[in-house]
């Protein structure tokens, strides 16, 4: 996924693209994450002031989701479901196996940089299980090597 | 050729989209003139990628499809099942409130009103007065598990004084086994529009939004490029179809956090805040969103509405068992050789929906055990297999619907391990608001390792539970005791094999 540099002025623009909507910040969290990344810490201050709140209190909400990232992921990201549909299949086995072949644990990224591993609670393709997502794409019926080679390439 | 492929991304994660093309492809190789239309899922998970081919008229379905598939495909090599809606999975189901997902183009609003949709919005804007009154007649309840009877939640909201008022959808389809507001919204997403545009013009709100949870892309992505085709063909906006009433809304995403599916906490999210649930009261009815008098319904909910509206409120009751009024569209998932969406009247036995319409287990096992309505649901086991599809039914046998997620496991499942995932998901999942979920779901999963380790702590588990369930705000902290408890009552040798051994 390509992503821009967080400047202030980029920040500036993608905060004020989401002031008029009723209680913003969500949309401009996820506004950042998707321009850059991962949210900038040096964004904190900047939406604080722009929607008259506390620093403490965006850094509240931001770290309260598990979605939201204040340090860039690998080049690429899977989600692996760990809820129990997914278990039912093999779930389990499927995640660990994963792990070890990308030699990194849950919410760590590989040794180079490629690729960031993290659960999910369920992406709602319970009956195709065992399920994950690439780069924000659902994906089921894929074997581990499958997943792993198209990250690695 | 008219030829139908599923778009839902249930489809797309196991390759719709290469299938599509490839019969793009072919097709224009072969000189075929083929009119191609992407439609929702029918619902049989386990023939997607599935493919349609019309003749005369007749859906056939293929299925699954692989890319490579294609070439015979078209040569009419290839095995299909016959026509897709006398395949016995789909034959057997009431389909009310997925009548359309699966047959029409999901953003093509004249395909919507080919099959029946804004009739429904068309008739409760031609008596205002009658709009609530008549979800009451339905006896339509909650989808999303509560069961809290949808008309009444209507009739206080509109009751209710303010300047503002909101209608707030849940589609924060968080329970593992649940995939059916998912489908909805990516197979006939008007149909949930109507819905919240029917309830806010009946209780008086301008302002509707979906909570729609991050892991659904393709919903995302479906729902908000129906809103802005609602709008432009004024379905949305100040004058709803010319009627003078205004009705907007706007898509929010989630962000990862299980517990905005509660509905306090996802008040909050939308708000801006951290997801903590809040006590009640006030209600939501009378103090929701920014304070404001908010309807918060399920999108199953909502997306019953226009039928209930279109066929009458008498139509929809007549369908179910007792209290439960109209058809639940259930979600068959886990290790099933038959999964995927079955809508059907309430009253239907637990064992016929796992080992006749689910066709028992992928693996050819035998079935263990079955959770019912997400990660706090109960597990089931096959001695109560005789338990009507009800709210009042499963209440009576220790567990719940829930929002209908049916998670089949075969006699590999280790339920002691499943009861400690309850605690360690609890754990994760927890807002931290209250003390039962926040601490007891830690001293939960030490005090499973314990029992898994050989220690007599049974009891302790018990209190915890029993804590846990009288002390928490909210459905996290209170049910979690459900699958854990079930899981000890039902499966007590899964939890001290390595005690006996030592015996």
């Amino acid at each position: 996924m390509e992503h821009i540099d967080a400047t202030e002025a980029a920040i500036a623009e993608i905060i004020s693209a989401e002031l008029h909507r009723e209680g913003p910040l969500l949309p401009i969290l996820h506004s950042l994450q998707s321009a850059f990344g991962y949210v900038p810490q040096d964004a904190v201050p900047q939406i604080a002031e722009a929607l008259n709140i506390g620093r403490a209190e965006v850094h509240g909400v931001m770290s309260f989701y598990h979605d939201f990232r204040a340090v860039p992921a690998g080049r690429h990201v899977v989600k692996i479901c760990r809820a129990e549909a997914c278990q039912a299949v093999g779930g389990a086995a499927f995640a660990e196996n994963m792990l070890a072949k990308l030699g990194t644990q849950w919410h760590g990224t590989s040794a180079n940089g490629a690729v960031t591993v993290e659960p999910v609670y369920c992406l709602g393709l319970c009956a195709n299980g065992p399920a994950a997502m690439i780069d924000g794409r659902p994906v089921a019926g894929r074997s581990v090597d499958e997943i792993v080679a198209e990250v690695s390439a | 050729m008219k030829v139908f492929v599923s778009l839902d991304a249930a489809a797309r994660a196991l390759g719709a989209d290469e299938v599509a093309d490839r019969l793009t492809e072919e097709a224009a190789a072969r000189g075929i003139d083929l009119a191609l239309t992407r439609v929702g899922s029918r619902g049989m998970a386990w023939l997607e990628p599935l493919v349609e081919i019309e003749e005369d008229g007749v859906r056939h379905a293929f299925g699954p499809v692989a890319p490579d598939d294609v070439p015979a495909l078209l040569d009419g090599e290839f095995p299909g099942h016959g026509p897709t809606e006398e395949i016995p999975f789909f034959a057997r189901q009431t389909r009310l409130t997925f009548a359309r997902v699966g047959v029409i183009d999901p953003l093509s609003l004249d395909d919507y009103e080919a099959h029946g949709g804004l009739t429904g919005l068309r008739t409760a804007l031609a008596d205002l007065a009658a709009i609530v009154q008549t979800v009451i007649a339905s006896g339509l309840r909650g989808r999303g598990g509560a069961g809290f009877p949808t008309g009444i939640k209507w009739q206080t909201v509109a009751g209710a004084q303010a300047d503002r008022k909101y209608i707030v959808c849940n589609a924060d389809e968080g329970d593992s086994g649940t995939f059916a507001d998912r489908m909805v919204m990516e197979g006939d997403p008007f149909s949930l529009i109507e819905g919240m545009a029917i309830a806010g013009i009946g209780v008086g709100a301008t302002m509707g939004y979906v909570y729609l949870r991050s892991e659904y892309p393709d919903a995302i992505a479906t729902m908000t490029r129906a809103v802005e085709i609602g709008r432009a063909a004024g379905v949305l906006g100040q004058s709803v179809l010319g009627s003078g009433h205004a009705f907007d809304m706007e898509i929010r995403v989630g962000a990862g956090a299980y517990v905005c599916g509660e509905e306090t906490s996802l008040l909050n999210s939308l708000e801006g805040k951290r997801g903590l649930v809040r006590a009640k009261p006030p209600l939501p009815a009378l103090g929701g969103l920014f304070g404001k008098p908010t309807v918060v319904n399920n999108v199953l909910s909502l997306a019953t509405i226009p039928v209930i509206f279109e066929k009458g409120a008498e139509h929809y009751a007549s369908f179910g068992l007792g209290r439960s009024r109209g058809t639940m569209p259930i979600q068959i998932a886990g290790n099933v050789q038959f999964g995927g969406l079955f809508e059907t009247a309430f009253g239907l036995p637990l064992g016929e929906l796992v080992n006749d319409v689910a066709g028992g287990t992928r693996s050819g096992r035998p079935v263990k055990a079955v959770q019912v309505g997400g990660p706090l649901g109960a597990y089931f086991a096959p001695h109560q297999f005789d338990t009507p599809f009800g709210y009042e039914e499963f209440d009576g046998a220790g567990g719940l619907i829930g929002h209908a997620g049916v998670v089949v496991f075969d006699d590999s499942a280790d339920m002691a391990r499943m009861a400690r995932f309850a605690f360690e998901f609890c754990a994760v999942e927890s807002c931290g608001k209250c003390t039962p979920c926040r601490i007891g779901a830690v001293r939960g999963v030490e005090t499973i390792d314990r029992m898994i380790a050989g220690e007599d702590v049974r009891t302790l588990v018990e209190d915890l539970c029993e804590t846990m369930r009288d002390g928490s705000l909210c459905a996290l902290g209170g049910f979690t005791p459900y699958p854990v408890m079930s899981a000890l009552t039902h499966f007590p040798d899964d939890f001290a094999p390595l005690r006996e051994a030592a015996q």
